[in-house]
């Protein structure tokens, strides 16, 4: 029977809804526990939020200041510290797990598993290669421990509605203070989370400036969804960063898809396979995004778009 | 500072349609153009640039991988790099083992700084300069798009999930770099022809001890499930139509 640790990922006041989704596949294993870990530096909100979560066992918080901020060289230790009563350690496969984990992985001594897909086994997982071009089976010896990332997009949320104990755990190990937070830029916005978002509307290279992706805003704003875009799109400037879906970027998979006057290159495309339908406006017909989308319009994105906003509104 | 040491991994280029063999043994590799991996290009453009700013004094390339590997070398040389290292492995080498390498080499030369792409393009593991800097002892500030020295400190802006992040580390430490932290310079001929009397140095793999890794056993690759075309409609009206049927406007 294993018995998992999850890592969680969080912002020091709200759970990040990866958790879930990391438990749920947690809990495809032949699970006699999950237990969640919450390093932070005020633990009570979020471990509050992590024990709502059904099939975790326990939420072990370790709160000390040096946890203010998400600095691996300063968790790895804290999580190795904790990691011997344990068959598997979990984290997700976002910018904080893919961070994170390897460090936990190499002070164990072992390799990680990166992005499972799905779970064949307590030691044998599904994962993508090259771009998503390839899945690969791969099986992790069972007598090392298994530290792996969790590829988000792959699975549900576990539903919540369960009171799991919340216990503090004494973690004195020492830690480095080579690293130091400096800031975190973020493009606020009241639009719903890319990452978890059941509607996305993507923009690409063809909006041609900052100014023309407004008409992405505009369509996002009439029908609830969160904005992405392709890689293109933020090389040239006109969208931050934290937007960019593919390979490289996020992996997300909602219910619908709006890619608008983007291509449809194997690594945009390999952050959206999961997507329930996928929709593409683009004016050549040949491109690419075409031969994966359910729903395609050939159409010059600069009279289609604004006249489905108007339509949706 | 002195030295940087950037990891060179030789893949399948980037725009070559990766295919899975019928058997499920592997992916097609046969006759397959091979490349540096797109992000470790980057990461020496930057070592290159930081040299060329007076702040580091020589950029060693590393690569472990098989014989061939020497080809994404000579193409580091070319670039800028100073000096080579080849580990020679005929068999793929698992990330903790390649950062245990490059750990002894760092060990032997004295190394300040380590860039790294932050991910190679064939296996997407993400995990060398995490692994590296945990064996290490020092700090890493992965995904970088903007990196800016001062003495024995970086200032790294890192490309995270929530926008931008800026941290700072102390040297000698690792530093993983993304697509945005600036655009690989074009080879010249005349530098491929300095490139060749570069030294490049070969390492047997067995003549670098570290410890055994357990082993992650790949047991068979498939194609990804394709998504079936779909239908094209005709206007916005066919595609509010198609959107209402399947519920979704």
């Amino acid at each position: 029977m294993s018995k998992i640790l999850v890592v969680a990922e969080h912002d020091g006041s709200a759970l990040n809804p990866s958790v879930a989704k990391v438990v749920a596949c947690a809990a495809g294993l032949d699970a006699a526990e999950i237990d969640v870990l919450v390093l932070a530096s005020d633990a009570g909100a979020v471990a509050q939020q992590a024990a709502e979560i059904d099939s975790v066992s326990r939420v072990l918080t370790v709160e000390r200041s040096e946890n203010s901020h998400a600095i691996s060289a300063i968790l790895a230790p804290q999580v190795v510290a904790m990691a011997s009563d344990y068959s598997h350690v979990f984290g997700p496969s976002t910018t904080f797990g893919k961070d994170l984990m390897p460090q936990i992985a190499a002070l164990l001594g072992v390799n990680q598993v990166s992005d499972i897909m799905s779970t064949e086994g307590s030691y044998t997982f599904k994962r993508p290669v090259y771009a998503g071009s390839g899945l690969l089976t791969v099986e992790a010896p069972s007598d090392a421990i298994v530290v792996a990332t969790v590829r988000i997009a792959s699975f549900a949320s576990a539903s919540s509605g369960n009171s799991a104990p919340i216990e503090s755990a004494d973690n004195s190990t020492e830690v480095p203070g080579h690293t130091r937070f400096i800031d975190l830029v973020s493009g606020k916005s009241d639009r719903p989370d890319l990452q978890t978002s059941a509607r996305v509307v993507s923009g690409g290279r063809a909006l041609a400036s900052e100014e023309n992706f407004e008409l992405i805003y505009k369509l996002a704003d009439a029908m609830g969804a969160a904005v992405g875009a392709s890689r293109a799109a933020v090389d040239a400037g006109y969208v931050p960063n934290e937007l960019q879906v593919g390979q490289t970027g996020k992996i997300i998979a909602p219910d619908l898809y709006i890619a608008i006057g983007i291509s449809g290159a194997i690594q945009h495309l390999t952050g959206i396979k999961d997507a329930g339908t996928i929709v593409a406006i683009n004016k050549d017909e040949e491109a690419p995004i075409f031969e994966v989308a359910d729903i395609g319009l050939v159409a010059d994105l600069f009279d289609a778009v604004p006249e489905l906003t108007d339509a949706l509104d | 500072m002195e030295k940087i040491l950037v990891g060179l991994k030789r893949v399948v280029d980037y725009n070559v349609r990766v295919r899975v063999k019928s058997d499920g043994s592997g992916i097609e590799t046969d006759g397959v153009k091979m490349s540096i991996n797109p992000f470790d290009e980057i990461a020496l453009e930057e070592a290159l640039r930081i040299k060329e700013r007076g702040e580091a004094s020589e950029v060693i390339v590393i690569s472990v991988g098989p014989g061939e590997a020497q080809q994404q070398l000579r193409t580091g040389l070319a670039m800028g790099a100073d000096r080579a290292i080849l580990v020679e492995s005929d068999t793929p080498v698992d990330p903790l083992s390649v950062a245990r390498i490059f750990k002894t080499i760092i060990d032997r030369d004295g190394i300040d700084l380590v860039l790294l792409g932050k991910q190679a393009i064939d296996n997407d593991n993400s995990q060398t300069p995490q692994m590296l800097a945990a064996i290490w002892g020092r700090p890493q500030a992965t995904f970088a798009s903007q990196i800016d020295m001062s003495g024995d400190k970086a200032v790294v802006t890192r490309e995270v999930d929530a926008g931008l992040e800026k941290v700072e580390i102390d040297l000698p430490g690792v530093i993983s770099v993304d697509l945005r932290l600036n655009e690989p310079r074009y080879v010249k001929l005349p530098d491929i022809m300095k490139a060749k009397k570069k030294p490049l140095e070969q390492i047997a793999l067995a003549d670098i001890s570290v410890d055994p890794v357990p082993v992650i056993r790949e047991l068979a690759f498939e194609p990804p499930v394709e998504r079936a075309r779909g239908v094209i409609v005709d206007d916005v009206a066919g595609l509010v139509a198609a959107l209402k049927d399947k519920g979704l406007a």
